[in-house]
């Protein structure tokens, strides 16, 4: 804990980049850009804590990938896209073959890196977020949108209102807001919402709130009057939380709030106490709870002094999320060593280890991730991998799941894909690959 | 009738949270008043106050302190934190610069701004903690005028309770006491006022607590609203429209400017935001600020400066 303090205050005064072992020859070198401060740092912190904890696992209990080390830096983002880029292009180049992949964990942020990744041959993994287009893998070579996209999201949010109601026929009329941070975030879901209130009938509202969220009376002033049948939450930090306490305050129910999977979290409901119970969220696949993989890491790294969390925080939403990112780049880069040899590889390289990784249930075993995720692969013209969900509800206590699980349907979501993606490729005078082709 | 009804209902909660804003402004305010500095950070005071405040509760509470006794301990030991924070500032940051122009003193604060935010999350945590010290219901007045009433949250009220006590509290402070007198030669001319025996560094060192202070009352109030977390800083950003409009150096020009402020911002997201995107208020309430700028620079209640040439 107070080595994590220590750590903390370096960022802070040394005003980002954490302290980084000299590059080795032999090992391969992963970015962690991450934010431990900051008026996100209150979800930043678990979830950068989860990737330095695998990263350190694997280093600790395997000897790195193949006996490849992984040598890893963090820098600080704050949240904010002009420092991500910063972060990106100090560090894109250590190690002795570059940057293997980048995790920016910011929307933002990745809408501007995804032409510089391009350019520099180096995949952008965007596990639940980034753009809902980059999916197309023939347009977005180097986007990786694993696990679910907002698109994914809105879909099964929607699929989940249909349930409750009674059936998708009963979405004729409904009144469904969307209460999202005005950021390129929280916007992403709008185009998919709007061809999905077309095709139900149900009334749409968007409503946004600035950045970051702590002031949302008016929002919630107007929803009262509004009373809309379903507010879906597509918030982050402190808005989230907000935003439960706002409509505990005009007595909106809370278990007719869904958020998405990045308002779902411990952080999002602890400060507002009983006012968050029945609150519901998404689950991007995995939710909180220790699995085979937490003993391993509280053995190999917790018991050696070595873990970035306190303890008490270890399996946690966001810490677990973390992981599992982390846990897919390094599965990326173990895929591309079988095809480019046991040593430290190139983005490019780990590119084709990501669009060729398929991970199912038994590797998931193996890896301790039973029960947290279900079977992935990815392909060239599907960057997503998977697009399962459920839902879970706050009782005050801890989540509870609630559902069973969802597919976001594809024949309502990739049309949108397409489409999207195609402008962005006529833009951009992208060439799409032909998928067929590639291995 | 619900037109009315929902516009005196955005009305009163927007005269609430603006009162909320003016517990943030105070805090610039009495610094300015007394020092001619623009206290960046005052933000950054309100989370250190908050977290301290929190964390001590939290664990006080804990130790098996009954809740009344952990309020008054805890709120004991965050005043005990912002006196300490004050002697450092005055001692190692403003202290030295005395004399210095008024820009320099601003950096000054900026540089404050973030060893506090660090300092406070380093030593206190940086999760969100949270505060229940107010109720936070809500009132539904003339429920039989208008459907669904007029919703009042108690938590607003009370936070404009303690901002109007603040406001008589240092209006006597200022006005009847001797070291308030002394604030106020102090910021009309430090050097005249040090020439005639004022002691400079205690004065500042006062100025510099009660405006701490002021922060521990503002993080109450916001640490119940939001939780106690990092973006209870970003209050500073809503308290400078607050200020514009008031007036950097009257307290009551604090609590009117943050009246309009509030009262605007949040009339503007509802009734003009949903025709045009929305989004609007965080602007907004700057558009009101250079509309009282262009027709009075020293804001509603500000002293208007008046320079021989």
């Amino acid at each position: 804990m107070v080595r994590n303090k220590l750590l903390l205050a370096a960022a802070i005064l040394s005003g980002g980049a954490f302290a980084s072992p000299a590059a080795a020859q032999s090992e391969q070198f992963i970015p962690i850009l991450s934010y431990r401060t900051g008026a996100y740092a209150v979800n930043g912190v678990p979830y950068a804590n989860g990737v330095a904890d695998y990263y350190n696992l694997v280093n600790e209990r395997d000897g790195g990938i193949n006996g490849v080390k992984l040598l890893v830096e963090e820098c600080e983002t704050g949240y904010a896209t002009d420092k991500g880029v910063e972060c990106y292009e100090r560090l894109k180049g250590k190690g002795p073959t570059g940057a293997a992949f980048v995790n920016p964990l910011s929307t933002g942020i990745t809408f501007a890196l995804t032409e510089k990744t391009t350019t520099d041959k180096i995949p952008i993994i965007t596990m639940g977020y980034g753009r809902a287009d980059s999916k197309n893998g023939a347009v977005f070579a180097y986007n990786f949108p694993l696990l679910g996209t907002y698109w994914s999201a809105a879909d099964i949010a929607i699929q989940h209102v249909a349930k409750e109601v009674g059936g998708f026929d009963k979405l004729k009329g409904k009144k469904i807001s969307l209460l999202y941070h005005d950021s390129p975030y929280g916007k992403e879901p709008i185009p998919m919402l709007q061809v999905l209130a077309k095709k139900y009938a149900f009334e749409f509202t968007p409503i946004p709130v600035t950045h970051p969220g702590v002031e949302q009376k008016s929002q919630w002033l107007s929803i009262r009057q509004n009373r809309p049948d379903y507010v879906l939450v597509w918030g982050w930090g402190v808005m989230n939380g907000t935003a439960v306490k706002e409509a505990a305050a005009v007595a909106y129910p809370r278990d007719k709030m869904i958020g998405v999977w990045w308002s779902g979290a411990e952080p999002d409901v602890q400060p507002a106490g009983d006012q968050a119970v029945g609150y519901k969220a998404l689950m991007l696949q995995h939710g909180a709870g220790k699995f085979p993989v937490h003993a391993d890491i509280e053995k190999h790294v917790y018991a050696k002094g070595k873990g970035a969390s306190e303890p008490g925080k270890v399996g946690e939403v966001l810490y677990n999320r973390g992981m599992v990112n982390a846990m897919l780049g390094v599965e990326a880069i173990r895929k591309a060593q079988e095809k480019f040899g046991k040593k430290p590889l190139t983005g490019e390289q780990v590119r084709w280890g990501l669009e060729n990784l398929s991970l199912p249930d038994a590797r998931l075993k193996e890896l301790g991730f039973e029960g947290m995720l279900k079977p992935i692969k990815i392909s060239c013209s599907d960057h997503e991998g998977a697009r399962d969900g459920r839902v879970q509800q706050w009782d005050g206590k801890g989540w509870k799941v609630i559902s069973d699980w969802y597919t976001a349907n594809q024949s309502e979501t990739e049309p949108l894909v397409e489409e999207v993606s195609a402008k962005y490729a006529a833009d951009k005078k992208i060439q799409p690959r032909d998928c067929s082709k590639e291995s | 009738m619900i037109a009315l009804g929902q516009f005196l209902e955005v009305l009163i909660g927007g005269l609430m949270s603006g009162v909320l804003y003016s517990l943030v402004a105070l805090g610039f305010v009495l610094i300015f008043k007394a020092s001619g500095v623009f206290n960046f950070a005052q933000g950054a005071m309100v989370l250190l106050a908050g977290l301290a405040l929190v964390r001590s509760l939290d664990l006080l509470v804990a130790s098996g302190f009954p809740l009344w006794a952990a309020i008054v301990l805890g709120i004991g030991f965050a005043a005990v934190i912002m006196a300490i924070t004050a002697w450092l500032i005055e001692r190692f940051v403003i202290g030295p610069l005395v004399n210095q122009d008024g820009l320099t003193l601003f950096m000054s604060t900026i540089g404050v701004t973030f060893v506090l935010e660090g300092a406070a999350q380093m030593i206190f945590g940086s999760d969100a903690y949270p505060l229940r010290l107010f109720p936070t219901d809500a009132w539904f007045l003339f429920e039989n005028v208008f459907p669904g009433g007029i919703l009042v949250n108690k938590l607003d009220v009370w936070g404009g309770v303690i901002a109007g006590i603040l406001v008589a509290g240092l209006a006597i402070f200022f006005q009847r006491t001797k070291t308030g007198r002394a604030l106020r030669a102090v910021a009309d001319d430090h050097m005249a006022a040090q020439s005639v025996g004022i002691p400079i560094s205690w004065i500042w060192f006062v100025v510099w607590l009660a405006a701490g202070l002021v922060a521990l009352v503002a993080a109450t109030v916001w640490g119940t609203k939001l939780g106690v977390q990092f973006s209870i800083t970003f209050l500073a950003l809503k308290a400078l429209p607050v200020l514009i409009i008031g007036g950097l150096t009257s307290v009551p020009g604090a609590i009117v400017g943050g009246l309009i402020v509030g009262a605007g911002e949040k009339l503007a997201e509802v009734f003009l935001g949903s025709h045009i995107g929305g989004g609007i208020e965080y602007w907004f309430a700057y558009v009101l600020a250079l509309a009282v700028l262009l027709v009075r620079p020293q804001g509603l209640f500000g002293e208007r400066i008046i320079e021989r040439i």
